[in-house]
């Protein structure tokens, strides 16, 4: 269990992160969503006493990170896959995290085992690959065997085989009880992996809700019709109330404010033939991208000049 | 691939969960410590060229004796001499404690760090204690190597100096805890520039430079830099002659540690407060 209460965190004039509050609950996976710059990382270092919130507290487990007696034991982490020294050998870099916390070598070997690095386990980590990296990264996290765990972009530079291997370890860390935290950028990988959304944008909380509270209350919903009577079809649609919008032709309009079985009921009502009747929904990635749209920190215009 | 939902689980977990002690930290140092290359490296440099240095310098000087001037042959500290080569010793002591706190936030790997250790005083005092107690071990062995070599070289040449007579083997121990007390400094100026090139640069300046500089200067400027500058007045605790405008060997080994403790005061101070 995290617990942010009024999160403040501000470099300069920027305020990085804004008034953020947010239970983080035990037992599933939560996607900490937003574009980037929108204050997930600076959050995350908050979480885990790197940086000191400019007003506001966050806890683990009701106690901020710093009075943890054994943090690794209780949290794990993987913010940066790169920050670690490239002239260690693999097991000497979790030897010397787990020394650090009283945690016994054989723990050393089994999370080497678990992220399937024990091959490479006397290289040097300045030869590993982005992916080598974040598996190693994961086993730092997984050393202490914690109740809460935090991942920061995990998936970032791992190939499909290892996303998917990323995705199945956060479902079976959340089934044993734990609680876990990933963020991302990518709506469309939180959709497969979380259970429960935070989305920020400009560090600002913009939703707090389960995966499928945020399709359903955000995914637009459009009915897409091709029928040779379009215009009369048009017609009698506005009547009944719906939003009618022309097609990408002349016999093809798009519906919204009513769903595909009203509209179907309504042209067989008047006699009108349908070729086409598909219910359309938003992707998820629209939808992220709608609630985001104001406060995306880089924003490309479209135009050149 | 291993099966993600296997084994996640130690089978220790609640057992041996225990709040962990500054001895887990010092332990993790230790293994920081050895398992990086350059530390290997480092002290080789250190013994190699302490000893050969000294050897060299301690040989060549001893041939010019009989011809050197009477307030040379006066001056004349045949233990110092096979010390010299301490100086380059220094330099490689400062450059492994400015790169074991350094290198930690050149890679990235300090966040990991105080992720593992958010109590940050105690992996600033287990880095330093963890390299003082090496340093002192390198030290002392290349300071007793090079004291016996170059009295060897010395003796049929020039007067040479034994273990027993008065001052000498304070001397050749002193050179040691000089080096300690600069490996604490190193470490301290290193959590406090984070950046290896600075912090180099900072610590030859205040070891080679500034008191090269006063060396230059008139009287006026040069015997209070030799008196009281802190590695110059640390340096009396591997003399056995004292030349006016300087400390005695304790009082001068004081003030240097008095200017180590002020700096990792400071250093101690900021990485408590700093985001890392």
């Amino acid at each position: 269990m995290i617990e942010a209460h009024g999160l403040v965190k501000r470099y300069g004039s920027t305020m990085a992160v804004n008034d953020l509050s947010f239970p983080i609950r035990p037992g599933m996976v939560t996607g900490f969503l937003g574009p980037n710059g929108a204050g997930k990382t600076t959050t995350m270092r908050m979480i885990l006493g790197l940086d000191a919130p400019t007003q506001g507290s966050v806890t683990v487990g009701g106690r901020g990170y710093r009075d943890l007696p054994a943090p690794m034991r209780e949290v794990g982490a993987l913010l940066d896959a790169k920050a670690l020294h490239g002239g260690r050998r693999a097991r000497d870099h979790l030897l010397c995290l787990a020394h650090s916390n009283g945690i016994p070598r054989s723990r050393v070997e089994e999370v080497l085992r678990i992220v399937g690095l024990e091959g490479v386990a006397r290289r040097r980590v300045k030869g590993f690959s982005l992916g080598m990296g974040q598996r190693l990264g994961i086993a730092s996290a997984l050393l202490g065997d914690p109740a809460v765990l935090i991942f920061d972009e995990p998936v970032n530079g791992l190939d499909p085989d290892g996303i998917h291997w990323v995705r199945t370890l956060l479902r079976a860390l959340a089934a044993e009880g734990r609680t876990v935290l990933v963020s991302s950028h990518l709506m469309s990988e939180m959709a497969l992996t979380a259970d429960h959304l935070l989305v920020i944008g400009k560090g600002r909380l913009i939703a707090d809700t389960s995966v499928e509270e945020f399709v359903r209350s955000s995914s637009q919903q459009s009915v897409h019709v091709r029928s040779p009577q379009a215009a009369e079809l048009a017609a009698r649609l506005r009547e009944a109330g719906a939003a009618v919008q022309a097609g990408t032709g002349p016999d093809v309009i798009e519906i919204t404010g009513m769903d595909s079985a009203e509209a179907g009921k309504l042209a067989a009502a008047h006699g009108i033939t349908l070729f086409e009747l598909i219910p359309v929904r938003a992707s998820l990635e629209e939808a992220f991208m709608e609630l985001t749209r104001d406060s995306v920190e880089y924003q490309a215009t479209g135009a050149t000049r | 691939m291993t099966d993600a939902a296997t084994a996640l689980a130690g089978p220790d977990h609640q057992a041996a969960l225990r709040a962990a002690t500054f001895g887990d930290v010092l332990r993790s140092e230790w293994t920081k410590l050895r398992s990086v290359g350059s530390t290997f490296w480092a002290l080789t440099v250190t013994v190699v060229l302490g000893i050969a240095l000294g050897a060299v310098i301690s040989a060549a000087t001893a041939h010019g004796y009989a011809r050197s001037s009477v307030s040379a042959k006066l001056s004349w500290d045949p233990t110092n001499m096979s010390l010299s080569g301490m100086v380059i010793a220094q330099l490689a002591i400062a450059v492994l404690g400015v790169l074991c706190v350094s290198s930690e936030y050149s890679s990235g790997m300090i966040r990991t760090s105080l992720i593992a250790v958010p109590k940050r005083g105690r992996v600033l005092a287990a880095k330093s204690l963890v390299f003082a107690v090496v340093t002192f071990v390198v030290g002392e062995v290349t300071s007793f190597v090079a004291f016996f070599v170059g009295q060897a070289l010395i003796s049929g040449h020039a007067p040479h100096a034994a273990l027993g007579d008065p001052g000498v083997a304070r001397a050749v121990v002193g050179a040691g805890l000089y080096l300690t007390a600069l490996a604490v400094l190193s470490v301290a100026v290193g959590t406090l520039l984070r950046h290896p090139a600075a912090a180099i640069a900072c610590l030859v300046a205040v070891l080679l430079v500034l008191p090269g500089i006063a060396q230059a200067r008139p009287d006026s400027w040069q015997n209070p830099v030799n008196e009281f500058w802190p590695t110059q007045a640390g340096g009396q605790i591997a003399s056995v002659y004292h030349s006016a405008h300087t400390l005695q060997p304790w009082p001068g080994f004081g003030v240097m540690c008095l200017f180590v403790a002020i700096v990792y005061a400071i250093a101690w101070t900021l990485l408590d407060r700093r985001d890392a």
